[in-house]
């Protein structure tokens, strides 16, 4: 088992190094310049210009500025925000939390209704249940995320008023922030009301993430349970006459959940990539609204490790679903 | 920077949003986006101006609410020596700093903190040049205040003197300008002493009418209004910036109660807002214009004649229906109505197809195919560059000349359109940094901004234009100013660098229950005469 997670882990270093050179050349190849659009409208004389970029380092050739750059990176520096002017990594350790407690909510919301949901869907095959779900995921599946938050917006928000329209809290709720994750400041702060706060305005982000993971672990489920059904040891299991509740829920779901765990772990990439746009709609302080600020104002720094550091979490995090599955399947422990 | 001491960092500024009580009258502003900053100078956006500048700190002087016109703040009067080359400012007394939990100051605002303001960003040798990496101050090198600026002298704790390098009447506009919002040397020194000079960025103190309380990156600031003010001291205790980057979110919550006062609303929901009996729209004309720029140094665009032409082709009425939604003003010349030095006497060319056609064939132009440039993105002078290009499109196609659209991504665009010999004429626009002529027609249409990375857009140079600019910047006879840029307006419309295309109205919605807002010319939201009924 150690031997598994050190060849595991001695796998990200070429990954992480990839990924470098991913980033770092994927914000220089978009069109436009940092110090033009810094300037804007205004312009900037050719001397102010190469002023500005040889500060920035943008003078040198492109190889020279990524090795200064992994040069950095190994002394653990990040780099500082081109725009604001503070390190990447306070930034981000600020806007992180905000991001994974929506994400969190997110997935429980996706798993905990996309499992029964498939599962139900895979024993009533054809049912109307099967019909409507499966049909609900596919559009669920393929929803704009920003016309289905503003929807839920302007419905909830604006007709029904049953939830805020944007933010983490109310603003009437005012304390330090311990750990960063709203639901837990709030209840540290021991201001009445401000967990309910904080919680109402996570419904309707947390539902926008949730869709798209929803849908595939509904979608996964029910055929990994077809699949599974379809064995012969739950024939047997059926045939020995076992209760459907045990057949289903012992021999059945449990070996179905193994596919189901890796696409979960998958949807924490997906997951990062709806943030971006579910958190730009509801005002969400969290990295995906800094990420794509950032790409637009070519905020070179934070892209480059910004990118990394996200890639970083997700690999951990499939590292860790890898580890589940082992457990779950002892099989593959030994390969 | 290591890794732990961003930790820190990070941690330090968490405890600095210690809990602080919410009073009774809180005015919630649903901004558009994240300031980059707190200190005024090194940065450009409009938003981190209202965020810092405004709310935080004041100048020497200021505009009048409402307008461009230059009235005394921190300085409460100062002369101007016959040759216009010396500015002496004689300095309130009695003006209070912020204090925060690490600073208070022993000493009231002087002479120093106006020096410290200007030399840190002129002197590339003041230890806070460059306090936090990577900072530069395109603001202050971008109105050529270093070019300006000879030296600074301190009188006595009350009295400074600016002796500049030659007389420049927009002077007095500029130091109203946030870029030199003036900054506490006191609080500098303490901050240098603790080691912790990035906190002039991160903790600002001023003498503006709020105090800045707290920062969560993206979400919202907290300030408290500040009860030492030496004006009159703002109405409501305390004013948040709920930071909103979507437009028609900002709406909802506008409607829903969770703020009272937004800026930039979508020009689509102008009409539902109307129609809100709980908000209310402020109207104002803005300071800006809208235009096409021709390239008048590739042919056949180098030919006044062509270009008026093309002007005439040019159904400016449709477009303003189209494209502002009837929310604006024709344009006719390159400043707006609402500027001083306006001159209305100038009658702008008149919509004429057949005429147009003509002067085309006259020129000897046949068969011409051009490109329009249109910005992607939205502005208050362009709201949809794209449809103004397509109504422009429509209207040359009937005289004959052949329009292809390209639009390039923002960087790229601005890029692109300041290279010599480009081709296309290029859909841009304007908005007033400080009320002066000068802001827009030396920035946008002189011979020195007419180079690769000027302004000038057009690369239109007009020595006689350009004379009576540098005249009337070297005159502090306001009169003559006036009638200087008159003529100058009489040769731009002549020369027809430009088709002027419009100037956009500026909207504010907010809750019925605000009163005091003054919305600013210059496109500012400022909050400290506001205040909330019931």
């Amino acid at each position: 088992m150690l031997r598994f997670i050190l060849s595991k882990l001695l796998y990200l270093i070429p990954t992480m190094l990839g990924i470098t050179l991913v980033a770092f050349g994927f914000i220089r190849l978009l069109p436009g310049d940092p110090v033009l659009l810094m300037a804007g409208e205004r312009g900037v004389s050719p001397e102010r210009y190469a002023e500005i970029s040889a500060q920035l380092g943008y003078d040198k050739p492109i190889w020279q500025q990524y090795f200064t750059y992994l040069g950095d990176l190994m002394q653990g520096d990040l780099g500082n925000s081109i725009v604001t002017k503070k390190p990447v990594l306070a930034e981000f350790l600020a806007l992180f939390p905000a991001t994974v407690e929506l994400a969190i909510v997110a997935i429980i919301i996706a798993t905990v209704i996309g499992v029964p949901v498939g599962v139900i869907a895979a024993i009533k095959r054809g049912s109307w249940f099967d019909q409507i779900s499966m049909t609900g995921a596919l559009i669920g599946f393929s929803m704009p995320i920003f016309w289905w938050g503003l929807l839920l917006i302007i419905f909830f928000s604006g007709i029904l008023q049953w939830t805020p329209v944007s933010g983490r809290i109310s603003l009437m709720y005012f304390f330090p922030q311990v750990t960063g994750f709203m639901l837990i400041d709030s209840l540290l702060s021991g201001q009445k009301g401000a967990f309910a706060s904080a919680l109402s305005h996570l419904i309707l982000p947390s539902i926008v993430l949730a869709t798209i993971p929803l849908a595939v672990i509904a979608r996964q489920t029910r055929s990994a349970m077809l699949e599974v059904m379809g064995e012969d040891y739950v024939r047997t299991a059926k045939a020995k006459g076992l209760p459907m509740r045990r057949v289903i829920g012992v021999h059945a779901l449990r070996n179905a959940m193994i596919p189901v765990i890796t696409t979960i772990g998958l949807q924490i990439g997906v997951l990062m990539a709806g943030a971006i746009l579910t958190e730009t709609i509801f005002s969400w302080p969290g990295i995906g609204k800094w990420m794509i600020d950032s790409i637009s104002r070519r905020d070179y720094p934070v892209v480059q490790s910004g990118l990394l550091l996200i890639a970083g979490i997700v690999m951990i995090v499939n590292l860790l679903v890898d580890l589940t599955y082992g457990l779950i399947n002892p099989r593959i422990r030994h390969k | 920077m290591s890794i732990f001491s961003t930790r820190f960092m990070a941690a330090s500024a968490f405890a600095l949003m210690a809990a602080a009580p919410l009073h009774a009258k809180t005015f919630v502003y649903c901004s558009e986006g994240s300031p980059e900053g707190f200190d005024p100078a090194p940065y450009t956006a409009g938003t981190t101006f209202d965020a810092s500048g405004h709310a935080i700190y004041n100048r020497l002087v200021q505009f009048k609410p409402g307008t461009t016109e230059i009235e005394p703040a921190l300085a409460e009067s100062w002369d101007v020596s016959e040759d216009g080359l010396e500015y002496t400012f004689h300095l309130r007394k009695g003006v209070k700093f912020h204090s925060n939990d690490k600073f208070t100051p022993s000493r009231d605002f002087n002479a120093d903190d106006v020096i410290f303001t200007f030399n840190r960003q002129a002197d590339a040798d003041d230890p806070w040049h460059a306090y936090i990496s990577g900072i530069t101050y395109e603001y202050y090198s971008s109105m050529e205040m270093d070019k300006l600026i000879k030296s600074i002298e301190k009188v006595d704790d009350n009295t400074v003197k600016f002796i500049l390098n030659q007389p420049e009447a927009p002077f007095l506009a500029n130091v109203a300008m946030p870029f030199v919002s003036v900054v506490s040397k006191e609080y500098a020194d303490a901050l240098d002493a603790a080691g912790t000079k990035e906190d002039l960025n991160n903790a600002p103190i001023g003498t503006g009418p709020f105090k800045f309380v707290a920062y969560q990156k993206d979400a919202v600031i907290r300030y408290q209004k500040n009860a030492d003010y030496w004006g009159e001291a703002p109405k409501i205790d305390d004013l948040v910036f709920a930071i909103t980057p979507d437009a028609s979110v900002r709406l909802q919550k506008l409607k829903a109660g969770e703020c009272h006062l937004m800026p930039y609303p979508a020009p689509a929901d102008l009409a539902d807002i109307k129609a809100d009996p709980n908000l209310k729209l402020d109207e104002q004309a803005g300071l800006n214009v809208g235009y096409l720029a021709y390239n008048t140094t590739v042919a056949p665009f180098d030919k006044p004649e062509v270009r008026k032409a093309l002007n005439m082709a040019m159904d400016k009425n449709a477009l303003l229906e189209a494209v502002y939604q009837g929310s604006g003003a024709v344009a006719k010349n390159p400043i707006p109505p609402t500027m001083w030095s306006y001159n209305d006497a100038i009658e702008d060319d008149k919509y004429d197809p057949e005429a147009a056609k003509k002067m085309l064939e006259d020129a000897g132009v046949k068969d011409l195919t051009m490109e329009i440039w249109a910005m992607p993105v939205q502005r208050p002078y362009m709201p949809n560059a794209r449809r103004a290009a397509e109504v422009i499109q429509s209207d040359f196609d009937k005289v004959g000349v052949k329009v292809e659209i390209v639009s390039y991504e923002w960087g790229e665009y601005l890029k692109k359109s300041m290279e010599e010999g480009r081709k296309g004429a290029v859909i841009l626009g304007w908005t007033g940094d400080n009320g002066d002529p000068d802001n827009f027609l030396s920035v946008l249409l002189s011979c020195a901004s007419a180079q690769p990375g000027g302004a000038n857009r057009a690369f239109w140079c007009n020595e006689e234009f350009s004379d009576l600019l540098a005249k009337a910047k070297a005159s502090s006879d306001h009169e003559e100013r006036v009638k200087l840029y008159e003529e100058a307006q009489v040769i731009f419309k002549d020369q027809a660098p430009w088709a002027t295309l419009a100037h956009s109205t500026q909207y504010v919605p907010m809750a019925k229950n605000v009163t005091g807002f003054v919305q600013s010319p210059l496109g500012d939201y400022t909050f400290e005469s506001v205040d909330l009924t019931e």
